[in-house]
């Protein structure tokens, strides 16, 4: 497999406009001739569909939810960067990418970063176009605040809501396309294989969610626009339903996947509460503004009411380890911190695995009223799931899988290794290296769907000329008859355990082999635990009801297999990556407590080849070769 | 013996949109207070699964309040009654051990019943695409700060755009009125500059395709608003009534 990143040349600042103009234009006329499958309705699924649209193509989107407006992207909270230096607080597009660059480990590709900081400025003027009410100053211009790593205001917000409205933003112009007949909505929809003819991606096999018919879709491209596979590792601030199915599905179809083992543990979530619990919730970043995150110094106070601990006795720790960006420091540094306190004994909470992150100081400066103001709703919700009222006491808070920066590989032309295929959003691997800053998801998932597939995607379509195969072609017959069979097979088991069951299984595993601290040995643990709990899943499983309606345990079923094989790809990634870079920290390889990075043998993109069912994938590597920064150790301090 | 609460529930069951439904009774057994409501379903469908019975169907996803898949109807009221709050975000300290709980989905002719609790909520896309947009394609828009928004429209606005369309209001209405719905997502784009050039054809479409839907009619009884998650309030419904009229005067 040769991976070829297809970066253009010249000086990085104009790579992109030198791009554009390179690549080959499809007419007006011609354009309506291409369909074009998108696979996902988030900020990236729906953007790129209402742009493609937009131009003339003919496009198909599938969600599972029984509404686009319901994907995932909605639940993002903080904000969105944009380099538009309203503040003239020293930023500009230099900046945000060089931001980015150093947040992410020195592990992602200069160019695609470059070009989504260019990238980020259209996006928030489109938005705003849209309708989209971000916070605004009583002059009528829009405010900003600050996020981890990063020492400018440049994240736009809508009060604690931001993915929200900007879902709802991209979700109204694809329900304007969806209304003028552009679009053919299929929600409820899974797409459970990717069909490839000639070496191309060329359709889709999905189950009806409602039904349980399986059936085809051809097109000219399919475009992956299916997040992240952060509840690999069950707990996780994801949804319920998202999954890694459709990228899974498309590695075994031949798809590279990029850095599966860069996942990102949040630092801000209300801690885990018991054995119930299904998922994690999220307290956005921006709560680190004005709440300082502390433990008690000595363990015998930690349960001690926290009022009654003086500040004498209190270690703010981010400001203590970090005091130039303090309760700001990246994600995966602020979550390694909350975890090592925690580790020596000084957590707080009834399961001891917590820190406050306290907002008395911010209070008393600016009045409870602007701190409700800021952050109400997320008050709110705190208070709602833990019973207890953050205004009066602090947040109990602890680190929590939110993000994944691995993903499938993708060229410059958001294009996997798989002609046709492109992959957008979280679904890639190309922007945020090995951590992603805060406010930067949002801006990627529409950068890649407002304002860079829509360009390259043509160029593949001029290019290419492969002709769109038709739904009763014999690839797509054979892949309905494996997705049919698979399905049989999963419901005919008829074991003893939940799905679920196997799902909290696996992610114990993921989490204490492989979550925020890894060795060698826990990942060698993992190595031998996962196919065992494979092939147990595989005798044991119960699935009640049959195929043919909804079925949420067999939905379930299906997306739970599949981690089940892509768990051991990612510890088998983390295993081979023996270096330390942002949110992927293996205990081997530290320097005082921090990430130490081998630029000699590790500067590189690790993209994974599937060879065939029970056997090993083949590691290939895409140099990152940086023209303009100077990989440089990683500083907060 | 397990500590946490003992409940009864009383479920609605239904195989499919053409199958009679009924309900049916389930004990929960020591339930954590620190449960979600869709967690101690979750706990429930498990047991259902281990005796080899179908679970209850219901929908959900983000879990935090803001996707709106979750939908069902507790103890008469939808989402269950807190104020603020989606049946995801209730939790199990809001009941007592020994409680009876009945759990039903939301009831409208415009929202058919899939399975059990769910719903197909359809209509509402149905209504966004006929007009809740500003026709705008991407590319081209003016600078953010080009446009000035003065701080209170664009908080009203924002008020309204909360809106997560689960479509309780409907559920909670005796005409199953989608008038609260239709109305956040008028205000919304009415409040602000960028709507305004397709303000009356915006109300006008979005009301007729809401009535062919078959939502019924607002007699203002504040059902609604009683019991949205996002507080959205009966003065977008004014609002929406005001800009319908103007609209239906300029003849557009």
């Amino acid at each position: 497999m040769k991976l070829d990143s297809k970066i253009p040349s010249g000086p990085l600042g104009q790579k992109w406009d030198k791009h554009k103009f390179d690549l080959k234009l499809v007419s007006p006329a011609n354009k309506r001739k291409f369909e074009v499958i998108v696979v996902g309705s988030g900020l990236a699924g729906s953007s790129a569909a209402a742009t493609l649209a937009e131009l003339g193509y003919s496009v198909k989107s599938f969600c599972y939810q029984d509404s686009p407006r319901r994907a995932h992207s909605i639940a993002a909270q903080g904000g969105i960067n944009g380099a538009k230096n309203y503040q003239n607080d020293g930023d500009s597009v230099q900046r945000l990418f060089y931001d980015t660059i150093k947040g992410g480990d020195f592990r992602a590709r200069e160019a695609n970063v470059h070009r989504l900081a260019q990238t980020s400025v259209s996006i928030i003027d489109q938005c705003v176009a849209q309708g989209v009410p971000f916070a605004r100053e009583y002059g009528g211009l829009l405010d900003n605040r600050s996020f981890g790593g990063a020492q400018v205001s440049r994240t736009f917000y809508a009060r604690g809501q931001t993915g929200q409205q900007l879902l709802l933003g991209a979700y109204s112009a694809l329900s304007r396309q969806i209304g003028l007949g552009t679009v053919k909505m299929y929600p409820r929809t899974e797409m459970l294989d990717l069909v490839v003819v000639d070496g191309h991606a060329k359709g889709i096999v999905v189950r009806d969610l409602v039904t349980g018919e399986v059936s085809s879709h051809a097109a000219d491209a399919v475009v992956l626009a299916t997040g992240g596979y952060g509840p690999v590792f069950y707990l996780s601030t994801n949804a319920i339903g998202c999954n890694v199915t459709a990228t899974f599905r498309a590695f075994k179809k031949g798809a590279a996947f990029a850095n599966p083992c860069y996942t990102q543990i949040h630092p801000t979530c209300i801690p885990v509460s018991g054995d119930h619990q299904s998922k994690l919730t999220l307290m956005s970043e921006s709560l680190r503004n004005d709440g300082r995150v502390w433990v008690p110094k000595r363990k015998e106070d930690c349960s001690k009411s926290p009022s009654s601990i003086p500040d004498a006795d209190r270690d703010y720790i981010l400001e203590r380890k970090y005091p130039s960006f303090g309760n700001l420091a990246p994600r995966d540094i602020a979550s390694r911190a909350a975890k090592e306190a925690c580790d020596e004994g000084r957590g707080v909470g009834p399961s001891g695995y917590g820190v406050y992150l306290d907002f008395a100081e911010a209070i008393n400066r600016l009045g409870a009223s602007k701190i409700r103001e800021r952050y109400n709703n997320l008050f709110d919700m705190y208070e709602r799931i833990t019973g207890e009222n953050a205004y009066q006491q602090p947040m109990r808070i602890y680190p929590a899988v939110h993000y994944t920066m691995g993903g499938l590989w993708v060229d410059y032309n958001l294009m996997s290794n798989l002609p046709g295929l492109f992959v957008l959003g979280e679904a890639n691997f190309s922007d945020h290296g090995a951590n992603r800053l805060g406010a930067s998801a949002l801006m990627q998932g529409l950068a890649d769907g407002y304002f860079i597939l829509p360009y390259t995607i043509g160029h593949y379509f001029a290019s290419s000329k492969q002709a769109r195969p038709k739904v009763d072609h014999a690839e797509f017959r054979k892949v309905e008859e494996e997705v049919s069979a698979r399905t049989q097979r999963i419901l005919a088991i008829k074991g003893k355990k939940a799905p679920r069951s196997f799902h909290r299984e696996l992610g114990k595993l993921m989490w204490e082999n492989c979550g925020m601290a890894r060795s060698k040995q826990s990942l060698e643990a993992n190595l031998k635990l996962i196919p065992e709990l494979r092939e147990e899943f595989w005798k044991n499983v119960n699935v009640t009801g049959e195929g043919s309606d909804l079925n949420q345990t067999l939905e379930r079923a299906g997306r739970v297999a599949d981690f089940l094989e892509f768990g051991e790809l990612l510890s088998l990634d983390a295993l081979t990556r023996e270096e330390s870079c942002g949110g992927h920290f293996r205990v081997e390889h530290q320097e005082e407590g921090e990430c130490k990075r081998d630029d000699a043998n590790f500067a590189h993109v690790a993209a994974w080849e599937f060879q065939g069912e029970g056997k090993a994938p083949l590691r290939h590597t895409e140099p990152l070769v940086y023209e303009e920064v100077h990989m440089s150790t990683r500083s907060y301090k | 013996m397990e500590k946490g609460m003992n409940l009864t529930l009383i479920v609605w069951r239904q195989k499919d949109a053409k199958s009679k439904g009924s309900f049916a009774t389930y004990a929960a057994r020591a339930v954590n207070p620190d449960m979600s409501f869709l967690e101690m379903l979750d706990v429930v469908n498990d047991d259902l699964i281990q005796r080899g019975e179908e679970p209850i169907a219901f929908d959900s996803d983000c879990r935090e309040g803001i996707c709106g898949s979750c939908s069902c109807v507790i103890n008469g009221v939808p989402h269950g009654g807190q104020k603020a709050t989606t049946a995801c975000q209730l939790h199990m300290r809001m009941f007592k051990d020994g409680d009876t709980i009945t759990i039903e989905p939301w009831r409208a002719s415009a929202f058919p019943i899939v399975k059990d609790l769910v719903v197909d909520r359809s209509a509402f896309d149905r209504i966004i695409q006929a007009g809740g947009f500003v026709s705008v394609r991407t590319g081209g828009a003016p600078d953010g700060n080009a446009i000035l928004v003065p701080k209170e429209d664009c908080d009203l606005a924002m008020d309204a755009a909360q809106c997560i369309g689960c479509g309780a209001c409907v559920a909670a209405c005796k005409n199953a009125s989608a008038m609260l719905f239709v109305s956040a997502k008028v205000s919304h784009l009415g409040l602000l500059p960028q709507g305004q050039p397709e303000r009356d054809r915006r109300v006008l479409n979005m009301v007729a395709q809401m009535d062919a839907e078959g939502f019924g009619s607002c007699t203002v009884t504040g059902s609604c608003e009683a019991v949205c998650p996002k507080e959205i309030t009966l003065d977008n419904i004014s609002r929406m009534n005001g800009d319908y009229a103007v609209a239906m005067v300029k003849g557009k």
